[in-house]
């Protein structure tokens, strides 16, 4: 890391305004890539082949858990981002822990939800609609996956070195992480599921 | 089907294209010399400089450097293509030429794809990665380690690129893969699944590059440097970054779209079971063009530092150049369609579309007015990076004409695709791009290595380039007039035959061009001596860059300067003549250098393992590459030593060595 | 090894990090976002079941919502304010929501008149058989 001290703040601050204005600019890329698969599901969600449409589909009950696990698990990474500020270790675990355990109820739901999908001949090669719904979604769970590897990472570097500077850094990026992909998901669920199935 | 074999995947003997006597030669020919260049850097003991001074730098003045070998390195492998390809058409009247239509696909695919991301980019990031940190009066970039990871990622999809040479074949279907074509039914071979995992790595390095450049000039800049005193180049790199940024992500995910429908039978571009061909091209465009504002923009920017060096005035109307910058840089989002007019969105799409590309016009005439009064007035020093500038704005403003044509729907209804819009875009990319990164090379080149390139070899690189460049591509918009389709491997209309062949003609005296500057190279380093400067600023001119040493010290600026004005190292000259005084002693504080990291080289490496595996469906290789990849990045999170210090009485020395070698040649008044 | 932890500061905040650290008040907010963004979710189900609104404005209303929810986590998880200290963020966020609008809106009347346009690849097919 390599930045000028700014004005009116120390080496250290610098440092993380940096660190995190750069992840911030990367989130927003990443926002972007999403928008293509949201503009590429909006243009195919119709294109069924004669197969099943979003009606027939949807389980909204599922997709209404999937949201309040993730929903609670950005209250949880936030909790762990006030412990890191605080330096309070035992905090820090405890709501990363909880935040772990409500992010992999979110991917184990949708595993559940794409192998029963698989299993009635909905799968992605059935239709575009499918390759769009699959892609998409799956592309936001990948995503979260990633985000419970890095979370176990992030748990394992302050067991090892402590609340450093670089290793708060981190934990800063990982929360803009974890937050986006709740807004994200926010997407996801309104127009994929709930509008959907909407009469 | 065959059953795929477990270990070896796709991948048998016959991939080996044993039967094609071009690309079996040109690769043991590549073979050879690479070989023979890794021998020589281990027998004469280069290996160690070069792992600890260049590989695992991450400097950015070293990955600038690194960066342009490769696009040089590169352009040479283009340029074959080019030639090739216009021999073949010059020949190939009612005959089948030299090269099968199976091969010239192949090439012109391999041609655009290679110039536009192995050769264009990688030059422009690279002289982004030099200059900018030195004139915004910063140490590096923000994130050097993820600098050095952008460049190795950018060589691993160069290196895959090339191997398809040897191992498989390149795709056939053009530099933008269009589906159906592209599709496993119509393309079953490994060709487009080399360009896909390609460009989907080296994306990530180009997309990484992007945040950090933003980064960097919205916050590593130096203390009084406003963002109304950044020089110019800074701002076309800031406007392209944030292009980057934007525009890239879009390019990940359509080729991630065509990769799942050939990897995992989805249903995106197919003919089948509902899939839309026409949302590739939406959406591979809503990447494309902005990706051309990436490659201009910084040209632009380069054009406004040495004409108004070598005018000896400052850039006229600099707040309505930053305008326009930022201008373009939204437009450049806003154009896309015109791609694709004839595609069949209609009247309304089209017309809009239409006006939105001919207003992106505007601001460019807006900067090459402003160039033009820059120089009007001024004291013009003829030289390589001016003749490449003048050379710029005669060609540049005949392919942005010929782009305005093309903006207007009707008239593109008849050209679409033909040699016209060949010769358009050939006109724009070189009288634009390259003109600019020749310019730019040549400028800055005495700052990165601490001696000028020959000046009467640049010349002559310049005529040969420029003339070549007329006499290649002026035929081409009188063929696109007379009917000729682009990517034709043969054809029957005699008409266009001499034209073809003044083209082939012209590529001639482009490659005497080329060759002229491989020799300017090869005989500047040979008589580096002669050609020292030893002042940091031969050119006398106007940015903190030319304030340091050549090369610039590993820090750039012992003491970071305080900037107070637009052209903040003109002031300072000025004052200092002015004063009569020379450049006062600073007070010296430890600074923080970052260490090296093999991170980057090591990440490619298994990004390499990964793609290769990925394109030969090497299931076991690929998860091996992946693993390693995030393993790596684990690796250089648990640095605990990140920097190194250097303390204040070092600096001091260091400083005051570089400042009494310098002293002589700094001096009043001086005219040149 | 441990530092003090950073202090935000009077210029400028990295996005994510809030003024409320300084104080050690910054639960209460989590708590409120918890809440609010629950509540509005909440509702978004609810009108997607179809039993209150007017079938044709359900879309809409969801979208509204959809923004609200947004709105709510940007504010209270990400403390993306309007604060001076926020404007570099705030500016960078614009810009992405305006490459987003631009990507989403232009593809989709794009893609729109295309479709009406244009036969469907599968009759294309079928007529070149």
């Amino acid at each position: 890391m390599n930045v000028a001290v700014l004005p009116g703040h120390n080496a250290d601050e610098s440092k993380r305004i940096a660190a995190g204005y750069g992840f911030w600019i990367f989130l927003l890329s990443d926002i972007v890539m999403f928008s293509c698969f949201f503009a590429s599901y909006a243009v195919l969600v119709h294109a069924t082949a004669g197969g099943p449409d979003t009606r027939q589909l949807f389980d909204v009950d599922r997709v209404a858990i999937e949201t309040a696990c993730l929903l609670a698990s950005s209250f949880t990474c936030g909790l762990a981002f006030v412990a890191s500020g605080r330096r309070s270790a035992a905090l820090f675990y405890l709501s990363m822990t909880a935040t772990l355990a409500l992010g992999a109820a979110f991917i184990a739901l949708e595993v559940v939800e794409f192998v029963s999908l698989a299993a009635r001949n909905a799968g992605p090669g059935r239709s575009a609609f499918l390759s769009a719904f699959f892609a998409l979604v799956g592309c936001h769970g990948i995503h979260v996956t990633i985000g419970l590897l890095w979370l176990c990472t992030m748990m394992a570097q302050v067991y090892a070195k402590g609340f450093r500077g670089d290793i708060l850094r981190r934990i800063l990026c990982f929360t803009l992480f974890w937050h986006a992909l709740d807004i994200v998901w926010v997407a996801l669920f309104t127009v994929v599921y709930l509008i959907g199935v909407a009469p | 089907m065959p059953p795929v074999d477990l270990f070896w995947g796709k991948l048998t003997w016959a991939a080996i294209p044993i039967d094609s006597p071009l690309p079996i030669v040109s690769s043991v020919v590549v073979a050879v010399v690479i070989v023979s260049v890794l021998v020589w850097i281990v027998i004469r003991g280069h290996f160690p400089y070069l792992w600890r001074e260049w590989l695992t730098s991450v400097d950015h003045k070293r990955v600038g450097v690194m960066y342009v070998v490769l696009a040089l390195v590169m352009l040479l492998r283009g340029f074959a293509d080019a030639s090739m390809m216009r021999v073949q058409q010059a020949m190939a009247l009612n005959g089948p030429g030299y090269l099968p239509p199976e091969h010239y696909d192949q090439i012109f695919s391999s041609h655009g794809t290679i110039m536009i991301f192995f050769v264009a980019m990688p030059f422009v990031i690279g002289l982004m990665n030099f200059v900018v940190p030195l004139q915004i009066g910063a140490r590096d970039v923000a994130f050097p380690t993820l600098n050095s990871v952008s460049f190795w990622l950018t060589a691993t999809g160069a290196l895959l690129v090339n191997i398809s040479l040897f191992l498989g074949e390149f795709a056939r279907t053009g530099w933008i893969p269009y589906p159906p074509l592209s599709e496993l039914a119509y393309s079953p071979g490994v060709g487009v699944d080399y360009y896909l995992w390609s460009l989907q790595i080296s994306g990530v390095g180009t997309l990484l590059t992007g945040v950090n450049f933003v980064t960097t000039l919205l916050k590593g800049r130096a203390p009084g440097m406003d963002l109304m005193r950044m020089p110019m180049f800074c701002w076309t790199s800031l406007a392209s970054s944030l292009l980057i940024v934007a525009a890239f992500p879009v390019l990940t995910a359509t080729l991630a779209m065509l990769l799942l429908d050939r990897y995992l039978g989805f249903h995106f571009f197919t003919n089948e079971a509902g899939g839309n061909v026409m949302m590739f091209m939406n959406l591979i465009w809503a990447w494309g063009h902005p990706e051309v504002y990436i490659l201009i923009l910084p040209a632009f920017g380069i054009f406004s530092e040495v004409i108004a060096t070598f005018s000896s005035k400052s850039l006229f109307g600099y707040r309505s150049m930053v305008a326009a910058t930022l201008g373009i840089c939204v437009l450049a989002f806003t154009v896309w369609l015109h791609h694709f007019f004839t595609m069949g969105a209609g009247a309304n799409v089209n017309a809009v579309f239409g006006i939105l590309s001919t207003a992106i016009a505007v601001p460019t005439g807006v900067k090459v007015f402003n160039w033009l009064f820059t120089i009007y007035g001024g004291r013009v020093r003829y030289s390589v990076p001016i003749l490449w500038s003048i050379g710029f704005m005669v060609t540049f403003v005949l392919g942005g004409m010929t782009g305005v044509l093309l903006a207007i729907p009707p008239v593109d209804f008849l050209v679409h695709n033909s040699l016209f819009l060949i010769a358009h875009f050939h006109n724009v990319i070189i009288g634009g791009v390259v003109f600019g990164l020749f310019a730019g090379y040549t400028y800055w080149f005495p700052k990165a290595f601490g001696f000028r390139l020959h000046e009467g070899l640049g010349k002559a690189a310049f005529w040969f380039w420029t003339i070549g460049f007329y006499v290649a591509f002026m035929p081409l918009y009188v063929l696109g007039f007379l009917g000729m389709t682009r990517r034709m491997q043969q054809y029957d209309v005699p008409n266009w035959q001499p034209w073809l062949v003044v083209a082939a003609a012209g590529a001639g005296l482009i490659a005497i061009g080329t060759g002229f500057l491989v020799a300017q190279l090869y005989y500047s380093i040979r008589h580096r001596d002669a050609l020292r400067d030893t002042s940091g600023d031969p050119w006398d001119g106007r940015t903190l860059e030319w304030s340091t040493s050549s090369p610039p010290p590993p820090y750039n600026f012992a003491v970071l300067p305080r900037v107070t004005a637009l052209d903040a190292y003109w002031v300072e000259k000025q004052g200092q003549i002015s004063n009569g005084t020379g450049r006062p002693t600073p007070h010296y504080v430890p600074i923080e250098v970052p260490r090296n990291s093999a991170t980057g080289i090591t990440c490619a490496f298994f990004a390499s393992l990964l793609g290769f595996a990925l394109i030969w469906h090497i299931w076991w290789l690929a998860s091996l590459g992946a693993i390693g990849a995030f393993v790596t990045f684990v690796i250089f999170a648990w640095r605990d030593q990140v920097e190194d210090e250097i303390p204040a009485g070092e600096l001091a020395r260091l400083d005051g060595l570089d400042r009494a070698a310098r002293r002589p040649a700094f001096h009043v008044g001086r005219a040149t | 090894m441990t530092e003090s932890p950073p202090r935000p500061s009077a210029n400028q905040l990295a996005p994510g990090d809030s003024p409320e650290a300084r104080s050690g008040s910054e639960i209460g907010g989590y708590v409120i976002g918890l809440v609010l963004a629950g509540g509005l979710t909440s509702v978004s189900f609810w009108v997607a079941r179809g039993t209150l609104f007017w079938p044709p404005s359900i879309p809409t209303a969801l979208i509204v919502l959809a923004i609200a929810q947004m709105g709510v986590h940007l504010v209270f998880f990400l403390h993306v304010t309007s604060g001076p200290d926020s404007t570099n963020n705030v500016l960078a966020l614009a810009f992405g929501v305006l490459i987003v609008f631009l990507i989403i809106a232009g593809s989709l009347w794009i893609m729109a008149n295309l479709d009406h346009n244009m036969l469907p690849m599968d009759r294309l097919m079928e007529m070149q058989r």
